[in-house]
This record gives structure tokens, sequence and C-alpha cells, in this order.
């Protein structure tokens, strides 16, 4: 399953939650005001990297590019993807969810 | 979809899972989750809901919502079993986060045509990693 989230973790505890759904093999894709959990060294970081070895973590460039959140600042091995990407990752998975 | 399916013009209903997330009133998603559930369910497919963090505060009982002008739509959710909606996940976590337990939720019920239209209870008390399993399950997930 792909899940997307639009908030930031520091607004919302969408990113939280999201994430304690997640499963094996399961991708996240921070959008929007959700490239702000892709920060290392922040209070939200250590949620994704606790789930990094089960579950793949995707970046939208342009949300990310838009708010200065350069791939030196991001989490490591966090994939940065463009809009062909997020197409490719939707077609890849059999369900995609919204955490809103 | 099939050829033999195809022949008899009969569909394989997907698996729908409507998302709630957020408490009832201070935002539109609770009430515009459950007017896409009543359209929906128009289309006879297999619909499920799952109430987690503050979406749990959708189902709780007590609601008064005389003082702020605006429509009770909690009992809504209780004639959704006639519409065939019968299956609401509740995430026991969500629950005990808020200090409620399920005896803080209104009853919900459907009447079972395949079991002589008794009376059974449509909430479904699960825990995290089993609601996570029931999202897995769906051929569509649609989140409010």
């Amino acid at each position: 399953m792909l899940h997307t989230v639009n908030k930031s973790p520091f607004q919302t505890t969408t990113l939280q939650s999201c994430l304690r759904h997640t499963r094996k093999g399961d991708a996240v894709l921070l959008i929007e005001d959700g490239v702000l959990g892709a920060l290392k060294g922040t209070d939200a970081s250590g949620d994704i990297w606790g789930r990094r070895v089960e579950v793949a973590f995707y970046v939208l460039g342009p949300d990310a590019d838009a708010r200065g959140i350069t791939k030196e600042r991001m989490i490591d091995g966090i994939n940065v993807i463009d809009y062909e990407g997020f197409v490719d990752l939707v077609a890849q998975h059999k369900t995609s969810q919204a955490w809103l | 979809m099939s050829e033999a399916a195809k022949g008899t013009g009969k569909k394989v209903p997907k698996k729908f899972l409507y998302v709630n997330r957020k408490a009832p009133y201070g935002t539109i998603y609770a009430l515009e989750a459950l007017e896409v559930v009543l359209i929906g369910a128009a289309f006879d497919q297999d619909v499920s809901l799952a109430f987690l963090d503050d979406g749990v505060f959708q189902l709780a009982n007590g609601q008064d919502t005389k003082g702020i002008g605006m429509k009770k739509f909690a009992n809504t959710y209780r004639a959704l079993g006639d519409y065939g909606v019968t299956k609401f996940y509740v995430e026991k976590e969500s629950l005990q986060s808020r200090g409620l337990t399920l005896g803080d939720l209104q009853e919900i019920t459907y009447e079972d045509e395949n079991d002589d239209f008794k009376e059974k209870p449509s909430i479904i008390l699960v825990s995290r990693a089993e609601l996570s399993e029931v999202m897995a399950q769906q051929d569509v997930v649609l989140s409010f």
C-alpha cells in the first residue's frame, strides 16, 4: 500500500498515525507540508527513522524545493521523486491511502 | 473482470473502506464522509468504515448540538445498517488515548438478513495492527 501524508508533523499527528499503521513493504510519500517530516534532527525524525527498514520513504521534490528542504537536510535514505515518480508509485501499489 | 463474469452481467463487488480520523463539528470532514458513504451505499459494494484518532468522537454517545446551531448527524450512523453498511471498525488504541471505552460510544446495530434478521452489533473493536490489516485488504480506501 502507498500512503501519502500532506501535513507537517509539527502541526498534527497525521504522520505519526500513518506510520503506526504501515506494514512491511508499504511506501510512504510526503507531499505538500508533509515534506517537513523529511527533515533530519527534528522532534519527528525518529518516527521515520524507526520504520526505515520495513517501509520505503519518498518525498515529492517540487514540494521540498519550494520549502527549502534540500537533500542534505533530509533524513538519510529518503528518496526524492518528481511528479512522474508519484504516478509510478501509485501504479506500483494496489491501493493508495491519503492521510489528511 | 473475467469473461464469465462479463457474460452474466454481474460485477464482483469491490471492498471500500471509508477512514474517519477527525472529530465531528470542528471541520466538515465527518459530515462529508457520512454523505459519501450514503451515496456509495447505493452501488452495492462491500463497504466498511474505520474510526481512529479523533474520528472515534464521531460515534460518542450523548452528543447535543443545540448550543452550536449545527445539525447533529450522529444518529445517521445508526441508519447505515439499512443500507448494507454493517462494519464499523473502531480502533482500541485511539479510544484508550482519549479516555474512552466501547461504553462511551452509541450503540449501532443491523439486522442480519442471512440470520433470520437478528439484530447484531455493527461496531467491531480492533487493535491498531488489526486495523492496518483491514486497510491492506481493501480495493479502495477513501480518507476523511
